[in-house]
C-alpha cells in the first residue's frame, strides 16, 4: 500500500478541504463515526467512543470556519486516542478494571494541543492493560483484533490507536511507546507509528508506565500525515520536567526533501533471528533507499542485543513504583479489607491482570534490597552501553535501518502462555527507547502470510527530520 | 534512678533529625498553595493527589532555600544532586512513595556552633511532606480507630530534614542544638520554625556508651515531641531506660519509640521485621539540580549575619558579657531593636541592659515581638539620652519607658506632660532638705545622737522622705551630697 | 552475579512488599515465571560494567524550576466524586495499622 488511504482520503487532505470551506467538520467526523458503527464490532478499537462529543466539536470547527477563523493545521481531523491520555470528564481506564470508570479532572498536554490544531477526537482506544504487553491481549475490556485479519493481533501496546487507522475508523491516532508500544502494532497493522525524541512530546498526562522510557506518538496512514501530527503535539511543557526546553523544529518542511547522499546504516545485530520474509522486505527497502540517492552500510550496535535484558529490568521497576498508586484510597476500585493494607492488597490483586502483577513482580524483586546492583543497577550501565554504541554509529550513519519486528503480526493465544517469548517481539524496537531516540515505522510489502511487515528508520536524538525524509523514500518505493 | 548518678559510669550518644517545613508559597512539585489551616482538600491538584499521568516540577525558591543552607551551616553543595522514590505504601501519601533525596542529596558536611562547641550536620536534602490522617473512633488513637479520614493539604509542602551526626551527649545539648538551629533558620527566612505548630519536627537518635568509649551502641529513634522541653524530658528518659536495660543486662533492640507526653514515657512502636524495604531509584519524572555560580552568589547574598558571629560581634562591639548577648538573641528581633538603639544614639552597653530588663519583660508579659512594639529604637535611644544627661533617673526612667512602651509616645513628651524633669537644681533640692529637716526633727537628732548603726537608718529615712517630697524627681547624686553637707554642717 | 533462584517465599515476600494479594495458583505461576524471566535478565549482570556509569535518564537536562507562584488547584467535589468513600470532605479508609516513616 502506498501513499494513498483505501479510502482515498489524508488527514492533510481533511484538513485542507476544511480550512477551505470545501467540506465541513461535521461531515467528515460523521462518516467516521458511520465507519465506526459498521465496523467497531468486528475489531474492538475503541473503549469509548464520545460520538456526542465529537459532533458538538466538529460544529465548534465549522463555526470557527464560518466566523473567519482559522482552526488549525488539524482543522476537523478526527482523531482517536489511546485510552491512557487523561481526558477531563471522559473515562480513561488504561483497560483495567483497577482504572474503570476513572474521569480524570483534567487532560493531557497532548489532547489539548491536537484539540487547539482543530482536531475532533473521537474516543478512548483499548490497550494492553498499563501499555503492558505486546498483543492488546491484556486488556481488561477483551482483544483488539487486527483489521487486515480478525484472527491476528493488532500488536501492542497501542493495538487500539493501529486497528483505529488501519480500519479508517480515524485518519489518525495518539499512542505511547515505551519498547516499542507504537510501531510494532504499527507494523503489525500495516500504518505509519513514530516514537519521537524522548523530551520532545509533553508526558503530563500520560498515565505512566516506565517514566524514562515513555513517550506519546502518532499513528497515520501516510508518512506526510504523522509528520503533521507530530509537529501539532511536540514542543516544550512546562508541566513536564523531562521536556527538552527548546522550540521544535517541524518536520512536516522535510518529508519531501529527498534522500540523496542520506548516510543509512543497516544494524547488523538485529538482523539475527528474523523471520526470513521480514528479512527480504528490509533488503528491498535498502535497494530503494539506494535507488533514490542514499548511501547504505552495515552499522553496528553491539549493546543493542542487551536492551531487551535491560529493558526488562528498567521497565517493570519504574513500572512497580508508578502503579503503587492504584491503591484503593483515592480513586478507581476498591475492595474492602479488615484494615488499610489489606484493602490495598484486596484491591491490587483484583484489579490488576496478570501481565500488570507480573511486571509489578519483577520490578519490585529488582529494586529490593540485596538485588538493586544486580539487576536495576546493572541494567541503568547497560543503557549507558546502548547509548555510546549508537553514538559510535551515529558518526557513520545519519539514521539506522532495522526490520520494525522480527515476524508479522502473529495469531490469537500464540504467546500468551510464554511471556518470556512475547518480550521478545520487542527486540528491534527497544533500543532506541532507552537512548531515547526516535524511530518510525513505516509498512512495506507483506510477509508470507499476506501481514504488513514494517521496517523501522532510527535517528540520533532530535534527528526526527532525516528520519521522516528516509521514511518517506521508503513509503513511495514501497511494493 | 536517675541519669546523674550513673552518668559517671554512661555516656549518652545522642543525633537529631529535624524537619523543617519551608516557608514557600507553593508546594515542593505543583503550584497548590503551602498554607496552614485550610478546609480539607482544597490545596490540591492532580500532581499533589498522585492522579494518574500527573508529574512533578521543582519549586525554585526550595532549591534556593536550601542553597541558603548550605551557606548558613557551612555545608558543601555537590555539583549535583538528585531525588530518589522512597518507596511504601501509606494512605497519607498520594502516590505510595516519598520523593525525598537519598544518597545525592543537596548539603553534606556542615556545622552548626551550640554554646561554643561544633556540632558536626551530616545532610539536609529537599523532600515532600505527607498528607493528614484524623483517626475515627477509639478516642482518636491511631490504633484504636475504626477507620480513618485523610486530607491531602500538607501532601507535597517542602520539607528539609537536616541530619545531625551522632555528636550530641545530654539533652541539655540537644535542646541547645534545636534552639541554634531554630534561630539561624528564622534568620536566613527559609521556615517559620514553630516546633508547636508542627513547621520543625524533631526526632532524636539515642543509644549510651560506657564513658571513655568510643563505640556506637544499638541505636533507639524517639519520636513525637512537640516542644523543646518534651525534647529535653524525652531524652532523658531513653538515657535512664536504656541505662537501666544494660544494668539489669537486658538487650536494647534496634527500634522507634513514640513519647507519650503525658505519662512522661516512651513507648516502643510494633514493627514488622525486615518489613523495610524502601526500593530507593532515582526518581526519572525529576532532572538533577546543579546548583551553578549565579543560584550560589544569590543564595550567599541573602544571608544576613547569623546569631553565632552576631553574639562574638556585640560582645567585643559592645563590651557586654556573652550571656548578655546570649540574651538579646534568644529573641528573635530583640538585638534588632538593641541595634536601632545603637544606631539612634545609645550606648551598646545602655541599649542592652534596657533591651534584655524592662523591653524583654514588656515583650513576654503581652506575647509581643520587639517587630511590633510602638516604641521604635529611637524612642529607647532618647530615653537612654535622657538618663545619661542627668535629666531623668533610673526610677522615673522606668515609668517613663513603661508608658512609651503602651501608647509609643516620646519619651521626652511624656516627661513635659508630667512635669517629671529630674530636679538636679542645688538650690531647690537644698530647700527639700531644710522642710524635711524641719518637719521630722526628731529624726535628725537621732541621727546626731546615735551609734553607726543608728545613723545609717536615720540618713535612709530623711533621703526617703526628700524623695517623696520631690516625687521622685530629685537627682540623688546631688540629694546625696546635700544630705551629708546638712547633717554634718 | 548470577541471583538464586527465585523461591515461593520470594514470590511471597514481594507480593507483600507489592501490596499484590496473590492467589494460590497465581503464587505457583509466578514462581515459575518470575525465575525464567530473571535468568533471561541475569545477562546483564553478568557483564563487567564497573567501569561504566549508570544512566537513570536518556536526556542531559538539568536545573528545570517552576516559580514558586501559587496556582487555583481542582475542585474538591470533581475530586471527591471520584474517591471509593468519603467523609467530612477527606478521604476514607478503614483503620490503619502500622506506623507512618519518612
Ligand atoms: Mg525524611
Ligand atoms: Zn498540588
Amino acid at each position: 500500500m502506498s501513499a494513498a488511504t483505501r479510502n482515498g482520503e489524508t488527514a492533510a487532505e481533511i484538513a485542507a478541504a476544511v480550512r477551505s470551506g470545501t467540506r465541513s467538520a461535521r461531515e467528515v467526523t460523521d462518516a467516521y463515526l458511520g465507519r465506526i458503527g459498521a465496523g467497531e464490532e468486528a475489531v474492538h478499537a475503541f473503549n469509548l467512543v464520545t460520538a456526542d462529543a465529537a459532533r458538538a466539536r466538529a460544529d465548534e470547527i465549522d463555526a470557527m470556519i464560518a466566523d473567519g477563523h482559522d482552526p488549525g493545521p488539524l482543522a476537523g481531523v478526527p482523531i482517536a486516542l489511546k485510552d491512557n491520555l487523561c481526558t477531563r470528564g471522559v473515562a480513561t481506564t488504561c483497560s483495567s478494571r483497577i482504572l474503570a470508570g476513572w474521569e480524570p479532572p483534567y487532560t493531557a498536554t497532548v489532547v489539548e494541543r491536537v484539540v487547539a490544531a482543530g482536531a475532533v477526537p473521537l474516543g478512548k482506544t483499548n490497550l494492553d492493560e498499563f501499555a503492558m504487553g505486546s498483543s492488546t491481549e491484556n486488556s481488561a475490556f477483551g482483544p483488539t483484533r487486527n483489521p487486515r485479519d480478525p484472527s491476528r493481533v493488532p500488536g501492542g501496546s497501542s493495538g487500539g490507536s493501529a486497528a483505529a487507522v488501519a480500519a479508517e475508523f480515524a485518519p489518525l491516532a495518539l499512542g505511547s511507546d515505551t519498547g516499542g508500544s507504537i510501531r510494532q502494532p504499527a507494523a503489525f497493522c500495516g500504518v505509519v507509528g513514530v516514537k519521537p525524541t524522548y523530551g520532545t512530546v509533553s508526558r503530563y498526562g500520560l498515565i505512566a508506565f516506565a517514566s524514562s522510557l515513555d513517550q506519546v506518538g502518532p499513528f497515520a496512514n501516510t508518512v506526510t500525515d504523522a509528520a503533521l501530527l507530530l509537529d501539532a503535539i511536540a514542543g516544550p511543557d512546562p508541566l513536564d520536567s523531562t521536556s527538552i526546553r527548546a522550540e521544535w523544529n517541524p518536520v512536516i518542511s522535510a518529508v519531501d526533501e529527498g534522500i540523496e547522499g542520506l548516510r543509512v546504516g543497516v544494524v547488523t545485530e538485529l538482523l539475527d533471528g528474523i523471520d526470513a520474509d521480514v528479512a527480504a522486505r528490509l533488503s528491498e527497502a535498502v535497494d530503494v533507499l539506494r535507488a533514490g540517492g542514499a548511501k547504505v552500510g552495515d552499522a553496528s550496535v553491539p549493546a543493542a542485543i542487551h536492551g531487551l535484558a535491560a529493558y526488562y529490568l528498567i521497565a517493570p521497576a519504574e513500572a512497580s513504583s508508578n502503579l503503587a498508586r492504584y491503591d484503593g484510597v483515592r480513586y478507581g476500585l476498591r475492595v474492602d479489607g479488615v484494615d488499610v493494607a489489606d484493602m490495598n492488597a484486596k484491591t491490587r490483586g483484583a484489579g490488576f491482570g496478570a501481565e500488570v502483577k507480573r511486571r509489578i513482580m519483577l520490578g519490585t524483586y529488582a529494586l529490593s534490597a540485596g538485588y538493586y546492583d544486580a539487576y536495576y543497577g546493572q541494567a541503568q550501565r547497560v543503557r549507558t552501553l546502548v547509548i555510546r554504541d549508537f553514538d559510535a554509529a551515529y558518526r557513520d550513519f545519519d539514521v539506522l535501518l532495522t526490520p520494525t519486528t522480527p515476524t508479522t503480526a502473529f495469531e490469537f493465544g500464540d504467546k500468551t502462555g510464554d511471556p518470556l517469548s512475547m518480550y521478545l517481539s520487542d527486540v528491534c524496537t527497544i533500543p532506541t527507547n532507552l537512548a531515547g531516540h526516535p524511530a518510525i515505522s513505516v509498512p512495506f510489502g507483506t510477509g508470507a502470510n499476506g501481514m504488513p511487515v514494517g521496517v523501522q528508520v532510527l535517528a540520533p536524538a532530535l534527528g526526527e527530520r532525516a528520519m521522516f525524509r528516509a521514511a518517506r523514500a521508503l513509503e513511495l518505493g514501497a511494493p | 534512678m536517675s541519669t546523674r548518678e550513673v552518668s559517671k559510669a554512661w555516656e549518652a550518644v545522642i543525633g537529631l533529625e529535624v524537619h523543617v517545613e519551608l516557608a514557600t508559597a507553593t508546594k515542593l512539585f505543583c503550584s497548590c498553595a503551602n498554607e496552614f489551616g485550610a478546609e480539607p482538600n482544597t490545596n490540591v491538584c492532580p500532581v499533589c493527589l498522585g492522579l494518574p499521568g500527573s508529574l512533578p516540577v521543582l519549586n525554585e525558591r526550595v532549591v534556593e532555600f536550601a542553597l541558603r543552607l548550605g551557606e548558613a551551616f557551612e555545608f558543601s553543595v555537590p555539583a549535583q544532586s538528585i531525588f530518589h522514590r522512597k518507596n511504601y505504601f501509606y494512605p497519607d501519601m498520594p502516590k505510595d512513595y516519598q520523593v525525598s533525596q537519598y544518597d545525592a542529596p543537596i548539603c553534606v558536611d556542615g556545622t552548626l556552633i551550640v554554646d561554643g562547641t561544633a556540632i558536626g550536620i551530616e545532610r539536609a536534602h529537599m523532600e515532600e511532606d505527607t498528607g493528614k490522617s484524623l483517626h475515627v473512633g477509639g478516642s482518636g488513637r491511631i490504633h484504636e480507630a475504626d477507620h480513618s479520614l485523610v486530607d491531602y493539604n500538607r501532601a507535597g509542602v517542602p520539607l528539609m530534614e537536616i541530619v545531625s551526626r551522632p555528636e550530641m551527649h545530654s539533652a541539655e545539648q540537644a535542646r541547645g542544638y534545636v534552639s541554634a538551629l531554630r534561630g539561624v533558620l528564622g534568620v536566613i527566612g527559609v521556615s517559620d520554625v514553630k516546633m508547636e505548630e508542627g513547621s520543625m519536627r524533631v526526632d532524636a537518635n539515642v543509644s549510651i556508651r560506657p564513658v571513655g568509649s568510643d563505640e556506637l551502641r544499638t541505636r533507639v529513634e524517639v519520636k513525637n515531641m512537640n516542644s523543646l522541653r518534651s525534647l529535653g524530658r524525652a531524652i532523658d528518659y531513653e538515657i535512664a531506660r536504656q541505662i537501666e536495660m544494660y544494668e539489669t543486662d537486658e538487650r536494647i533492640v534496634q527500634e522507634t519509640r513514640h513519647w507519650d507526653e503525658d505519662a512522661g514515657v516512651t513507648h516502643g512502636m510494633r514493627t514488622k521485621e525486615g518489613s523495610e524495604d524502601y526500593r530507593y531509584f532515582p526518581e526519572p519524572d525529576l532532572v538533577p539540580v546543579a546548583p551553578d555560580d549565579s543560584m550560589r552568589a544569590r543564595a550567599r547574598a541573602s544571608i544576613p549575619e547569623l546569631p553565632a558571629a552576631r553574639r562574638v560581634r556585640l560582645v567585643s562591639e559592645w563590651g557586654i558579657a556573652d550571656h548578655e548577648a546570649a540574651v538579646l538573641l534568644a529573641e528573635p528581633g530583640l538585638a534588632d531593636y538593641a541595634e536601632g538603639a545603637v544606631a539612634a544614639g545609645a550606648s551598646g552597653h545602655d541599649a542592652t541592659n534596657w533591651s534584655v530588663g524592662a523591653v524583654l519583660g514588656y515583650l513576654n508579659e503581652n506575647a509581643l515581638a520587639p517587630q511590633g512594639l510602638l516604641l521604635r529604637p529611637d524612642g529607647l535611644a532618647e530615653l537612654i539620652g535622657l538618663v545619661s544627661d542627668g535629666s531623668l533617673n533610673r526610677k522615673l526612667a522606668t515609668d517613663v519607658l513603661d508608658e512609651a512602651l503602651r501608647d509609643g509616645k516620646r519619651p521626652k513628651q511624656i516627661v513635659e506632660a508630667r512635669g517629671l524633669a529630674q530636679v538636679s537644681d542645688e538650690g531647690a533640692v537644698g530647700a527639700l532638705v531644710d522642710d524635711v529637716f524641719a518637719q521630722n526633727s526628731d529624726a535628725v537628732a537621732d541621727w546626731r545622737g546615735g551609734d553607726d548603726k543608728l545613723k545609717k537608718k536615720k540618713r535612709g529615712f530623711l533621703m526617703g522622705e526628700v524623695i517623696k517630697a520631690s516625687k521622685g524627681s530629685a537627682d540623688t547624686a546631688v540629694l546625696n551630697r546635700l544630705l551629708d553637707e546638712k547633717l554634718n554642717g | 552475579m548470577a541471583p538464586e533462584r527465585i523461591t515461593r517465599a520470594d514470590v511471597e515476600h514481594v507480593a507483600h512488599l507489592a501490596r499484590l494479594a496473590l492467589t494460590e495458583p497465581e503464587i505457583e505461576e509466578l514462581t515459575g515465571q518470575l525465575g525464567d524471566i530473571l535468568g533471561y535478565a541475569a545477562q546483564v549482570s553478568a557483564l563487567d560494567l564497573t567501569e561504566v556509569p549508570p544512566t537513570a535518564h536518556p536526556l542531559p537536562l538539568v536545573n528545570v524550576f517552576r516559580p514558586d507562584e501559587a496556582r487555583p488547584g481542582v475542585d474538591r467535589d470533581e475530586v471527591l466524586a471520584q474517591a471509593p468513600a468519603t467523609e467530612n470532605n477527606r478521604f476514607r479508609v478503614p483503620r490503619i495499622l502500622g506506623e507512618a516513616r519518612g
